[in-house]
């Protein structure tokens, strides 16, 4: 039995900022991303202003990496304030830059799409990433090249961290500064400027024995591009870990386990 | 058998629109075409929709289904909420001919900007072509032209940037991008697409939110494989001074 068919008015839009006529829980992914960036952002700068605790005994909060004022004490010997003023810049902006993290911030923040189909709580006159600001995200392989060199001071920091005063030892503090260098590393060669640099920019990859190098270098990086999001997040919460678990064994709220 | 309420969008250009509620009759496997057809043959043989695999391959059967982009005949009704009435809607992003059907001629004026393949060597006899040479464009050949993606980007959807006069202001959208990112990345092809990559294509108004890449049908990796390279690309060329003087010295394009 077929009903007869009836005429609707043309579904209300729902009411509050974003007009869509979309059912499902579009918004979730934004939600878990303003909460987790907005945690992120109170946290570091409470940690970096602390300018304390983010030492104990062969460990390194990843947010003072590298330790430059202890590293070059006469040159830095100016420096008053917090030494991870000298250093968060470079993975901070490598982050602000990164493409993943653009996709986040441009739904989650500017809601410019807050999600694919919801239209824009108000127009704007759009640039894009053509003009200031977002033209500056150009930069983004300037970041990388930092990146690259934090990646290496980070595993460096991993061997320190084993480096006890009575001798070589891994604790529960060494396994989570490595997990932090484990996922940076990840992230970093992920990155979709690495995978343009490192071949992506060639045409002809067969060409000779150094463009098929670079080839086999992009299907590297390639694969681990796919996974590039996960990797941001990863990073980002085992960053955080690091600071957290250091800072608390400095601070003695925690001991240090040492596993052997 | 099972019933289910089908809410769809009626009129025509420039007409008064209405959404009219069809009952439908569901049975196993029915996909959203399936159920306009059934709507079609029992109750409103005046309904447009346009169609002609329902099989996901000619890319004619693009719709808004709850509001989401989506190929009608993609959409399973086992994979949709009955209970509720399930909307479908003509793609907001092109003109309204009639009901579900819209005008996407725009994307044909936007194609025939590109400029074709040229090939550097015209005795194709010689060619030899590597799997690795043309892997990254074969992902690109799979496009079937239902223009989802460039249905659902921001850009066109909701900051419509496509006046053809205004070159500076034209988004080609995530369709060409593919397009132009498979003649780009081609070892074969020696024309130099880049400037218009940057000042007519505009990848520039593109800000990575991968809407394109969510509604694919045939899954292809947009944003991430055709736009980001692209945009690479334009940096090595135009923004990036130590690659642009790289460039000069080496004598890169
Ligand atoms: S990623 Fe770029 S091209 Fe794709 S939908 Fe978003 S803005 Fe449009
Ligand atoms: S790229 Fe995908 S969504 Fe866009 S037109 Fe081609 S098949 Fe459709
Ligand atoms: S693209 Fe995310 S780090 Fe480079
Ligand atoms: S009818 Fe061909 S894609 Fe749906």
């Amino acid at each position: 039995m077929i009903a007869h068919p009836s005429t609707v008015p043309v579904a209300p839009r729902p009411c509050g900022p974003f007009k869509t006529h979309r059912q499902d829980a579009w918004w979730g992914e934004n939600v878990f991303s303003l909460v987790t960036f907005a945690l992120f952002t109170v946290y570091t700068i409470w940690a970096v202003l602390q300018n304390t605790h983010y030492e104990w005994g062969p460990y390194l909060s990843p947010f003072y990496s590298p330790h430059l004022t202890a590293m070059f004490p006469e040159t830095f010997n100016w420096v008053k304030f917090s030494p991870a003023f000298l250093v968060i810049w470079m993975p901070l902006g490598f982050r602000a830059t990164c493409y993943f993290c653009r996709r986040v911030y441009h739904r989650a923040v500017f809601n410019d799409p807050a999600s694919c189909a919801v239209e824009l709580p108000k127009p704007i006159n759009y640039t894009g990433e053509k003009a200031f600001p977002f033209v500056l995200l150009n930069m983004h392989r300037y970041f990388l090249y930092l990146a690259l060199v934090l990646v290496v001071f980070h595993w460096s920091h991993v061997w320190q961290a084993t480096q006890f005063e009575d001798g070589f030892h891994v604790g529960l503090g060494t396994l989570v500064i490595t997990l932090d260098a484990l996922f940076l590393t990840l992230y970093v060669f992920s990155c979709h400027s690495l995978r343009h640099l490192i071949g992506g920019r060639l045409n002809h990859f067969s060409k000779s024995g150094c463009s098929q190098a670079k080839h086999t270098l992009w299907s590297v990086v390639s694969k681990l591009n796919e996974h590039h999001g996960k990797y941001f997040w990863i990073s980002l919460f085992a960053v955080w870990a690091a600071d957290a678990y250091v800072r608390l064994v400095a601070m003695g709220c925690l001991s240090d386990f040492r596993l052997f | 058998m099972t019933q289910a309420h089908f809410i769809v969008q009626r009129g025509q250009a420039e007409g008064e629109q209405t959404m009219v509620d069809y009952t439908v009759d569901v049975g196993a496997g029915m996909v959203v075409l399936d159920a306009i057809h059934q709507i079609q043959a029992t109750q409103a043989p005046d309904l447009a929709v346009r169609w002609n695999c329902k099989a996901a391959k000619c890319g004619s059967c693009s719709a808004e289904v709850n509001g989401k982009p989506a190929l009608m005949c993609k959409t399973r009704l086992d994979d949709l909420d009955l209970t509720k009435p399930v909307e479908v809607r003509p793609m907001k992003t092109f003109p309204q001919l009639k009901d579900l059907v819209t005008d996407v001629g725009w994307n044909y004026e936007i194609n025939k900007l590109i400029k074709p393949f040229k090939p550097t060597n015209e005795n194709t006899d010689e060619w030899v072509v590597m799997q690795e040479d043309i892997e990254r464009a074969r992902e690109f050949r799979k496009c079937i032209e239902c223009f989802m993606c460039q249905n659902a980007c921001h850009v066109l959807r909701n900051h419509d940037k496509k006046d053809l006069t205004h070159r500076e202001a034209l988004f080609a959208g995530p369709r060409f991008m593919i397009r132009l990112a498979g003649l780009e990345m081609h070892p074969m092809d020696g024309e130099d697409r880049m400037r218009f990559v940057k000042d007519e294509a505009n990848v520039g108004y593109c800000n990575i939110t991968k809407c394109c890449t969510e509604v694919c049908p045939e899954e292809i990796k947009i944003t991430d494989n055709a736009i980001i390279p692209l945009k690479e690309r334009v940096i090595d060329r135009f923004y990036d001074p130590i690659a642009m003087l790289l460039g000069t010295l080496t004598g890169r394009k």
